[in-house]
C-alpha cells in the first residue's frame, strides 16, 4: 500500500515540476517581457533596462526559473508588476471565492448526476430514462454561457428570483456571496451532470446484469436492497476518477461562468491577467490550478485504491 | 415417496429480433422425488441452464412459457407474484451458481453476505445470525471459518468461494438446491472436495438436488438418477447405473463414447455433426447425426417410452432404444478408441534446461523499499521434447504450465537457464526473434473467442499469417491454400467469409488450428486447446491435431488440466507442482506406480463417468498461492512427508528399474514409493 501511494506521490511531484517548466517557457515565449508590458508607450530604451535590471530580467532563463520555482515551493509566487501586489495576496480571496462556488455545485451536481444516473440506469430505455438523459446531454452540448444567459433572463429579468450578476466585493464574507451562487450553480450542475450521469448510467446497468446481482435476486434480496447493497457500491467504483475530474475542473476556476455573472473568482483573475500582461500573476495562476489538478486526481487514485477491496488487496499482497 | 418437483410438457421459447419463434425447451416432463438428486446433462445450447432457471421461477429476459408448468411441492412456480417468488427462493429453493466468483458481490465480507441470506431466509438476524455463518462455514468445510467470515470474495480461492456459495444456498435450509455448474473451472482436486462435500450435505439434510453439468464424470459422481437433454428435449432419462451401463439413446451413446478415459489410451470416437435447433425437424432430432436412423426417425418424432432395463424404468426418447440397449456398450467403446500410431524421431526438438521464470520486475520504488524477491514462479525445468512428439504439461492451475508455455513462445522472458530450438536460443523475447523462427514456432489458445478477431471474417483470419509468414505468394495460391487449411480442419470453403460470431465453438477452435497450421509450424503450444470445448467436439479437435502430427511431423507442447485427455493423446507427460517439476515420464509410466505423491494426489480425484468408481481423495485441497521457498514443492500437501529434509532440500531425481526416461523427484526411494498406496485423507 505503502508503496504504491508513495509511487503515486512521486509521480505527481515530476508531473509538477514539468508543467513549472513548460508554464515558465509559455510565458517566456510570449513576445517582450514584464518590463514592456509595464511600460507600454512610454518604453524607452533607457527605462527599459532599468526596470529589466530591477527586476533581475536579464538573467539567464534557467537562473529566472529556478529563481521562480525556488519561490513557489515556498508559497511565494512572486510579485504582480502590473499590479504592485504579491501575486498570492491578489489570488487569495479570489480562488476562496471560486472553492466557494466549486465546492456548492459539486455539493449540488454531483449526488444529483449519481441519483440520476442510477435512475436511467435501472430504467435503461424507458421513457424517464429517455428524458433525462436526453435532457442531460442537451444542457451539456449548449455552451455554458448560452445556458448562463438563458437562466439569466428567466430567474433574474422576468422572475427577479436571484440577482443577475455578482456585485459584492471579492472579499466579501461567504455570507454575501451566497444569494449571489444560485445561478451559476445551476448552469455549472447543468453543464458538467451529463458525464457522471452517462458514467454512472453504463457502469449501473453493467452490474444489474452481473451474475452476483442475479444471486441476489435468486436469493431473495428484495429490489431496493439489491441496488442499495449490492448494485451501487460496485457501479459507483468507475466514475470516481471522472468525479475528480469535474471537481478538478469547478476548481479550476470556470473562467467563462465566472464572466458571465461577473463573479470574483479566480478565472475572471486570470483573464484579466492575461489581457494586462500580467506575466507573474498569470504564471502563478497556472502553476496553482495544476497544482489542483494534481492533487485532486492523486486523492481520487488512493480513494479508488481504499474503496475497491480488490486493488486493496492487490496491493496488500505487493 | 411424492414428487417435490413436477415439471410437466414444458415448453420455453424467445422470438426473435425478426419475429421468428425460437424453441428453447420442448415438451419436457422431469420429476424430482425428495432427497433425491438428478443430474441434468447435455451439451452446451441444449437448454440444460434455462431449464435450471425455470425451476428457480425464473426466465431470461424475453423467453416466455409457451406450455406446461413448473410444480414445485404442488405449487405452479410462474403463477407466483414477484413478491412470493423472492419468498421462495432461498428459503425452500436454492441456487448454487456457475461461477462463484463472479456471483458473490465483490464489495461486500463474506459473512455479510451469508448474514443476509440468514436475515431474509431463516429470520435470524445480530449475534444468532454470525454464530450460525460460522456454523455454515464449518459445515462446508472452510479452513479457519472465523476468519473467512471477514474476508472479501477476491481474497478466496475458487474452491473456497465455491464453498461460501453452498453456505449461503444453505442458510435457507431449502428443501431442493439447484446446482448449475458448480465445479466447472475448479481444478480437479477441488471438484473431486466440493463434489464430496455436496454428497455429504445432501446424505445429512435429506436435500433434494437438480444438478446441471456438462461433464458426465461429475454426474456419474453425484446424480441418483440421470437425463440427458439433447436439442431442449430429455432424450433419456434413468438411473445413473442403467444410463452409464447401458445407455440407450444413440446420443447419451455417442456422448459417453466421446470421453476421454483414464483406463483407455487413444483417442475416443467423436460425433459427427451439431445440434439443430430445437423444434426445426419434423423427425427425431437427433436423426441427422444418428448411425441407427431410419425412415421412420426422419417424419416421426419418437415419444419419450420406458424401456424397462434391470426392471427399472428407463425413458428413452427414440424409435430403436430396444435393440440399442442390448448392445454391449463396454465393448463399443473399446472398439471406438483409435489408436494413435506414430513415430517419433530421436532429433531433439526443443531442450529446456534448467529453466527458471519469474513475474517479479522491481522498479525503483520497489528497490527504495528494499522489498524482497518472491520464490520463483517457475524454477529448475528441464524438458527435452522431440521432433513429432507430445508433450503434456500437467498440473492444477498455478503449477507455471502456462508460464513455461509463454516463456517458449517468447512472450515472457525467461529468468535463468536455456531454451534451444536448433541453433536458435528461445529465451529471447517474441519481438527479436528472425520470421522464419516466429513461423517455426506457433500457438493456440484456449479460448477462440478470445484469440479469434471477431471483427474479422475466417479469410482474414487465415490470410495474415500467409502474407506475414509467405511475403511472395501470389493472391491466388493464398486463397488455394487457404481453402486447404479449412479443408484440412474439416471444414467447408463456405467458412471463408464467416465471421467468429456466426460459427460454434467447436467451429471456432478449428479456426484457430488452422490458422496455426497456416505457417506450417514445426512445433506448436497448446494451451488447454479442448477445455472450452463440448466432449464431443473435443473428440473430433483432438483427432484433427493427431493427424495433421501425423502429416506433418509436427511436435506439440500440451498443457491440459485433463488427465484423462493426456491418457488420450500424448506421448509423454511432465507433472508440475507451482513451477517445479515432480515426474516426467511416457503415459504409461505416469499412469502406473510408482507414482510421484502428486501425481497420485491428481490421479487419485480424477471423475470418471463410471458410478462404480469412486474418486480416492488425498489430502486437502487448499491451493497455494506461491512455491515455498526451498526444499520440495509440494511440501505443505504432500501426505506422506518424510520430514524436515522435505523443507530443506529440494529432492533428487529418481528413476525406477528398467525405465530409461521415467523420473520422479521424491525424498521416498523409488522401490518404497511402489508399495505407497496413498489413503483417502
Amino acid at each position: 500500500m505503502f508503496g504504491l501511494i508513495l509511487r503515486r506521490l512521486m509521480l505527481a511531484i515530476l508531473t509538477l515540476i514539468i508543467v513549472s517548466i513548460i508554464v515558465f517557457l509559455a510565458v517566456e515565449a510570449l513576445p517582450g517581457d514584464m518590463a514592456t508590458a509595464y511600460l507600454g508607450r512610454d518604453a524607452t530604451p533607457e527605462s527599459l533596462a532599468n526596470l529589466q535590471e530591477e527586476f533581475g530580467l536579464n538573467r539567464p532563463a534557467v537562473t529566472r526559473y529556478f529563481d521562480w520555482f525556488g519561490g513557489v515551493i515556498q508559497g511565494d509566487l512572486g510579485d504582480s508588476l502590473v499590479r504592485r501586489k504579491p501575486v498570492t495576496e491578489l489570488i487569495g480571496n479570489r480562488l476562496r471565492n471560486t472553492v466557494v462556488l466549486a465546492v456548492a455545485s459539486s455539493l449540488i451536481g454531483i449526488p444529483l448526476a449519481i441519483f440520476l444516473g442510477v435512475m436511467t440506469g435501472l430504467m435503461r430505455d424507458r421513457l424517464p430514462d429517455i428524458i433525462i438523459s436526453t435532457i442531460s446531454i442537451f444542457a451539456m452540448t449548449l455552451p455554458e454561457f448560452v445556458t448562463g444567459t438563458i437562466l439569466i433572463f428567466v430567474f433574474a429579468i422576468r422572475l427577479k428570483w436571484f440577482p443577475a450578476i455578482t456585485t459584492v466585493a471579492t472579499d466579501a464574507k461567504i455570507t454575501e456571496l451566497i444569494p449571489n451562487i444560485w445561478l451559476p450553480i445551476i448552469t455549472l450542475t447543468l453543464v458538467m451532470m451529463a458525464h457522471i450521469l452517462r458514467l454512472v448510467r453504463t457502469s449501473m446497468i453493467d452490474v444489474m446484469v452481473s451474475d452476483y446481482i442475479n444471486m441476489a435476486r435468486l436469493k431473495g434480496v428484495p429490489a431496493w436492497r439489491i441496488v442499495w447493497r449490492h448494485a451501487l457500491p460496485n457501479a459507483m467504483l468507475p466514475t470516481i476518477n471522472i468525479v475528480a475530474l469535474t471537481i478538478a475542473w469547478l476548481l479550476g476556476g470556470v473562467v467563462i461562468i465566472e464572466a458571465v455573472f461577473n463573479y470574483p473568482g479566480i478565472g475572471t483573475l486570470m483573464i484579466n491577467g492575461i489581457s494586462d500582461r500580467d506575466l507573474a500573476l498569470v504564471q502563478g495562476i497556472a502553476i496553482i490550478l495544476a497544482t489542483i489538478y494534481i492533487l485532486v486526481n492523486l486523492a481520487a487514485d488512493i480513494a479508488t485504491l481504499l474503496l475497491n477491496p480488490r486493488l486493496r488487496t492487490a496491493i496488500a499482497q505487493g | 415417496m411424492s414428487n417435490l418437483v413436477d415439471i410437466k410438457d414444458l415448453t420455453i421459447g424467445y422470438h426473435t429480433k425478426y419475429g421468428r419463434l425460437v424453441h428453447v425447451l420442448r415438451n419436457v416432463n422431469l420429476t424430482i422425488k425428495k432427497g433425491e438428486t438428478l443430474g441434468l446433462v447435455g451439451e452446451s445450447g441444449c437448454g440444460k441452464s434455462t431449464l435450471g432457471q425455470a425451476m428457480m421461477g425464473f426466465l431470461r429476459s424475453g423467453s416466455k412459457i409457451l406450455s406446461g408448468s413448473v410444480n414445485y411441492d404442488g405449487i405452479n412456480m410462474f403463477s407466483l407474484s414477484p413478491r412470493e417468488l423472492e419468498a421462495l427462493r432461498g428459503k425452500r429453493i436454492a441456487l448454487i451458481p456457475q461461477n462463484a466468483g463472479q456471483s458473490l458481490t465483490p464489495t461486500l465480507r463474506c459473512g455479510k453476505q451469508i448474514e443476509e441470506a440468514l436475515e431474509l431466509n431463516a429470520n435470524i438476524t445480530g449475534q444468532a445470525a454470525k454464530d450460525r455463518v460460522v456454523e455454515l462455514f464449518t459445515q462446508v468445510r472452510l479452513p479457519s471459518p472465523e476468519e473467512m467470515v471477514s474476508r472479501y470474495p477476491h481474497e478466496l480461492s475458487g474452491g473456497q468461494q465455491q464453498r461460501v456459495a453452498v453456505a449461503m444456498a444453505l442458510a435457507g435450509e431449502p428443501d431442493m438446491l439447484v446446482l448449475d455448474e458448480p465445479t466447472t473451472g475448479l481444478d480437479v482436486t477441488t471438484q473431486a472436495h466440493i463434489l464430496d462435500l455436496m454428497r455429504a450435505i445432501v446424505d445429512d439434510l435429506g436435500t433434494a438436488m437438480m444438478y446441471i453439468s456438462h461433464d458426465l464424470g461429475v454426474i456419474a459422481r453425484v446424480s441418483d438418477r440421470v437425463a440427458v437433454m439433447y436439442a431442449g428435449e430429455v432424450v433419456e432419462d434413468a438411473n445413473v447405473s442403467q444410463l452409464f451401463r447401458s445407455p440407450s439413446h444413440p446420443y447419451a451413446r455417442g456422448l459417453l463414447e466421446s470421453i476421454p478415459r483414464l483406463t483407455l489410451s487413444g483417442i475416443p470416437k467423436s460425433m459427427p455433426g451439431q445440434p439443430p435447433l430445437p423444434g426445426t425437424l419434423s423427425g427425431c432430432h437427433f436423426e441427422p447425426r444418428c448411425s441407427f436412423a431410419t425412415d421412420q426417425c426422419r417424419t416421426e418424432s419418437p415419444g419419450l417410452n420406458d424401456i424397462q432395463t434391470d426392471g427399472k424404468s428407463h425413458l428413452v426418447r427414440c424409435h430403436h432404444a430396444e435393440e440399442i440397449s442390448k448392445q454391449d456398450f463396454s465393448q463399443d467403446l473399446k472398439a471406438g478408441v483409435q489408436q494413435i500410431v506414430k513415430t517419433i524421431s530421436e532429433e531433439t526438438a526443443l531442450d529446456l534446461n534448467g529453466v527458471d521464470i519469474t513475474y517479479f520486475n522491481p522498479d525503483f520504488v520497489d528497490r527504495l523499499l528494499g522489498k524482497k524477491e518472491p520464490p520463483l514462479t517457475v524454477s529448475g525445468v528441464n524438458l527435452n521434447v522431440k521432433r513429432g512428439e507430445t508433450v503434456a504439461l500437467v498440473g492444477e492451475s498455478g503449477s507455471g504450465k502456462s508460464t513455461i508455455v509463454r516463456a517458449i513462445s517468447g512472450l515472457l522472458p525467461s529468468k535463468g537457464g536455456a531454451i534451444q530450438f536448433e541453433d536458435f536460443d528461445l529465451t529471447v523475447s517474441v519481438d527479436d526473434r528472425p520470421m522464419d523462427l516466429r513461423k517455426r514456432i506457433q500457438m493456440i489458445f484456449q479460448n477462440p473467442d478470445a484469440s479469434l478477431n471477431p471483427r474479422q471474417s475466417v479469410k482474414e483470419l487465415l490470410d495474415q499469417p500467409l502474407k506475414l509468414y509467405y511475403p511472395s505468394m501470389p493472391a491466388s495460391e493464398r486463397e488455394a491454400r487457404m481453402k486447404e487449411l479449412l479443408q484440412r480442419v474439416r471444414l467447408s470453403e463456405r467458412y471463408l467469409n464467416r465471421y467468429p460470431g456466426q460459427m460454434s465453438g467447436g467451429e471456432k477452435q478449428r479456426v484457430a488450428v488452422a490458422r496455426a497450421f497456416a505457417a506450417d509450424p514445426e512445433v506448436v503450444l497448446c494451451d488447454e486447446v479442448t477445455s472450452a470445448l463440448d466432449v464431443s467436439v473435443q473428440a473430433a479437435v483432438l483427432d484433427l491435431l493427431a493427424d495433421l502430427q501425423k502429416e506433418h511431423g509436427t511436435t506439440y507442447i500440451f498443457i491440459t488440466h485433463d488427465l484423462a485427455v493426456v491418457r488420450a493423446f500424448a506421448d509423454r507427460v511432465a507433472v508440475l507442482y507451482q513451477g517445479r517439476l515432480c515426474e516426467v515420464g511416457t503415459v504409461e509410466e505416469i499412469y502406473s506406480a510408482p507414482f510421484h505423491p502428486y501425481t497420485e494426489t491428481l490421479l487419485g480425484a480424477a471423475l470418471e463417468p463410471n458410478p462404480d468408481v469412486a474418486p480416492k481423495l488425498i489430502g486437502g485441497d487448499t491451493p497455494e498461492s506461491s512455491p515455498p521457498a526451498q526444499g520440495c514443492p509440494f511440501q505443505r500437501r504432500c501426505p506422506v512427508r518424510v520430514g524436515s529434509i522435505c523443507d530443506e532440500e529440494m529432492p533428487a531425481w529418481q528413476t525406477p528399474e528398467g525405465a530409461v526416461n521415467h523420473k520422479i523427484r521424491c525424498h521416498i526411494p523409488v522401490n518404497e514409493l511402489i508399495q505407497i498406496q496413498l489413503e483417502p485423507a
